[in-house]
């Protein structure tokens, strides 16, 4: 799978030269870098906003006329101390994390045997599944939390971190399925007939061969189904209760939002420490989550 | 000796009978991908499919919660018929797909035009114009929320520092202004996803289809036209179906920034459905409002099934 990368790296190095030489400095500077350069400020200025926010003071959050409002010269920490040490923050943060771990797991392991079903043991059928396993990724969580609340409320996980682990691979085993299809659709036939021909079965293939060889697939099905957990937001306001077991998204929008005049620092505090830890995943893996993200698209 | 005789070989042939059912259980192709789909088709059909039908069934009960429904008939899609509220959430629905999709279109083609050139600094600037697809919706929802403050919102500030109004601006507060600024902070996390998945289809085209045209006198907007635009088709069609499907069902924006209000002006149908089945109780109306998003989505699928299917038609080929 390294030389997938590598050639794509390479088209992508053959293409941002082309025909650049045929614009001038001015024009590139007008047509390209200020329109970019806006984009990326209206693109980054909320996280600026929200974390700015969580440092300041909070005499200066309600105060814009005395001192300029886009900087601070006395950062405070109080806002991140309380949400740690005076809230139950660290619990939901772990909650996310435990239940988008598990989520996960469970997924990977589906879709791996799925995918390579579909893909390799092409047993009856197994076009039509393929076509079913993507359509139930255009199956919205919104048109499904209302029944799902009954039935999760029948088993009996009503308010418990299982009933997020069992229905966000709904949400998951769709997509990773579809780009591990990929994945495996790039491995030689011939490295499985060798297999085969060595007396290994399926299972040994599969683990032996197929699995080392679709690590950075694997990589980025986790990536990207990590971060869907993490963000998923209806199926947990509405399976979920009580102030323990919540999840980061869903406490910040309903335990922090009381009418305080003060409260912004804490929620952007909250909202900053929520998507820090994604946002240090994907810086080491941005790769990996592009080609997530488009391999599934253009499939 | 006649018994054993005629016993053995009957013996024989069912152990190893046996033994071949065994192992078509274990080998046969059919059998094994059986197995292999086992753990991922369970899960889809019992939290997927089957929710999916019992919330039609459901939009024909009268079920709120904590009580077992009754079969209704359509009472529940005749009462929604005459609801103002409901219509107004189809109509909002409408207007948040339509706007918001169009938008994010347009810019998210247009960056990934741009990121497409000749840059410095190319894979940084990728990285940080994903950023707001990364950081889970609810959370950057909170921070538009606080800039779009009633009373210390950093625009209202900063147009009032520049002259250009007298008094702030109540973004959330007055039923356009919110239709329009959750509509900007859709678009605003929607952009990322659609440049950078077009930005892939874009790299894709072979540089020497621009170089040929530049000989022959093609202007930039012809090559846009007539080499970019057909090769990206395919990928726009699927890319913004999911837009679309996903920018209909929004409900984590909405609900973050205005649960629907002010007074039911911002309510999408997925925040209605919410709002009405879980928060009142009434289960099988909620059921309803969800139910009739389906035909919704379907026109849309169908719409990007019917586009690609002409595509790939006009280029005279069943290539994938």
């Amino acid at each position: 799978m390294t030389s997938i990368d590598a050639g794509h790296r390479a088209a992508t190095q053959d293409h941002s030269e082309g025909m650049a030489y045929l614009e001038t400095v001015p024009s590139r500077i007008v047509t390209t870098y200020i329109p970019l350069f806006l984009i990326l400020i209206v693109l980054l200025f909320p996280f600026y906003w929200m974390a700015l926010t969580a440092v300041k003071p909070d005499d200066q959050l309600i105060d814009m006329d005395r001192v300029s409002p886009f900087w601070t010269w006395t950062p405070t920490f109080k806002h991140i101390h309380k949400l740690l040490f005076e809230s139950d923050y660290p619990r939901w943060l772990w909650n996310t994390m435990f239940i988008a771990s598990c989520a996960t797991f469970i997924s990977l392991v589906a879709s791996v045997l799925a995918a390579y079903a579909i893909v390799r043991l092409r047993f009856k059928g197994a076009q039509t599944v393929g076509a079913l396993i993507f359509l139930a990724y255009l199956v919205p969580p919104s048109i499904l939390f209302i029944p799902l609340a009954t039935v999760i409320y029948k088993v009996g996980l009503f308010d418990t971190p299982l009933a997020l682990i069992l229905v966000y691979p709904t949400i998951l085993i769709p997509f990773s399925t579809w780009l591990l299809m990929g994945y495996f659709k790039t491995i030689p036939f011939e490295l499985e007939e060798c297999a085969l021909i060595d007396g290994a079965n399926r299972w040994q293939i599969l683990t032996k061969i197929i699995l080392p060889l679709a690590v950075p697939g694997l990589i980025s099905a986790f990536i990207f189904s990590f971060t869907l957990c993490w963000n998923e937001f209806i199926y947990a306001l509405t399976f979920l209760s009580s102030t323990q077991n919540k999840t980061v998204p869903v406490a910040i929008v309903n335990e922090f939002v009381d009418g305080d005049i003060y409260r912004w620092g804490s929620l952007m505090a909250g909202a900053l420490a929520g998507s820090l830890p994604l946002v240090i995943l994907y810086a080491f893996f941005v790769e990996h989550y592009v080609s997530a993200m488009t391999g599934a698209v253009k499939e | 000796m006649a018994n054993s005789a005629i016993e053995m070989p009957a013996g024989l042939t069912r152990s190893r009978s046996e033994r071949s059912a065994w192992q078509k259980l274990c080998s046969s192709r059919n059998w094994l991908g059986f197995w292999y789909m086992l753990p991922a088709a369970g899960i889809l059909i019992l939290f997927l499919a089957y929710p999916l039908f019992l919330g039609v069934w459901l939009s024909f009960t009268d079920t709120k919660i904590g009580r077992a429904g009754e079969f209704i008939g359509l009472e529940n899609y005749e009462w929604l018929g005459g609801d103002s509220v409901f219509w107004m959430s189809v109509f909002n629905t409408l207007l948040y797909t339509v706007v918001a999709s169009v938008a994010k279109f347009a810019i998210g083609l247009y960056l990934a035009l741009l990121l497409n050139k000749h840059l410095p600094f190319k894979a940084l600037i990728r990285a940080l114009v994903l950023i707001p697809f990364i950081v889970p919706t609810v959370l950057s929802a909170i921070a538009f929320w606080w800039i779009y403050d009633s009373q210390f919102s950093i625009i209202s500030w900063s147009l009032r520092q520049l002259g250009w109004i007298d008094h702030n601006i109540n973004f959330l507060g007055d039923p356009w202004n919110a239709r329009w600024s959750t509509i900007f902070a859709n678009v605003w996390r929607g952009v990322p996803f659609i440049a950078i998945t077009l930005l892939a289809g874009l790299q894709t085209v072979s540089p020497s289809l621009y170089e040929a045209a530049t000989l022959d006198g093609a202007t930039n907007w012809q090559r846009f036209r007539h080499i970019t635009y057909p090769l990206l088709t395919p990928i726009i069609a699927v890319v913004m179906t999911f837009s679309v499907l996903f920018t209909f069902t929004d409900f984590q924006l909405i609900w973050a920034l205005t649960r629907g209000g002010p007074v039911n002006a911002t309510h999408l149908m997925a925040t209605l459905s919410y709002q009405r089945a879980i928060i009142a109780g009434q289960l099988g109306e909620g059921a309803a409002i969800s139910t009739a998003m389906i035909p919704f989505l379907l026109a849309a699928i169908g719409i990007a099934w019917y586009g690609l299917q002409t595509r790939k038609w006009q280029q005279g080929g069943s290539n994938d």
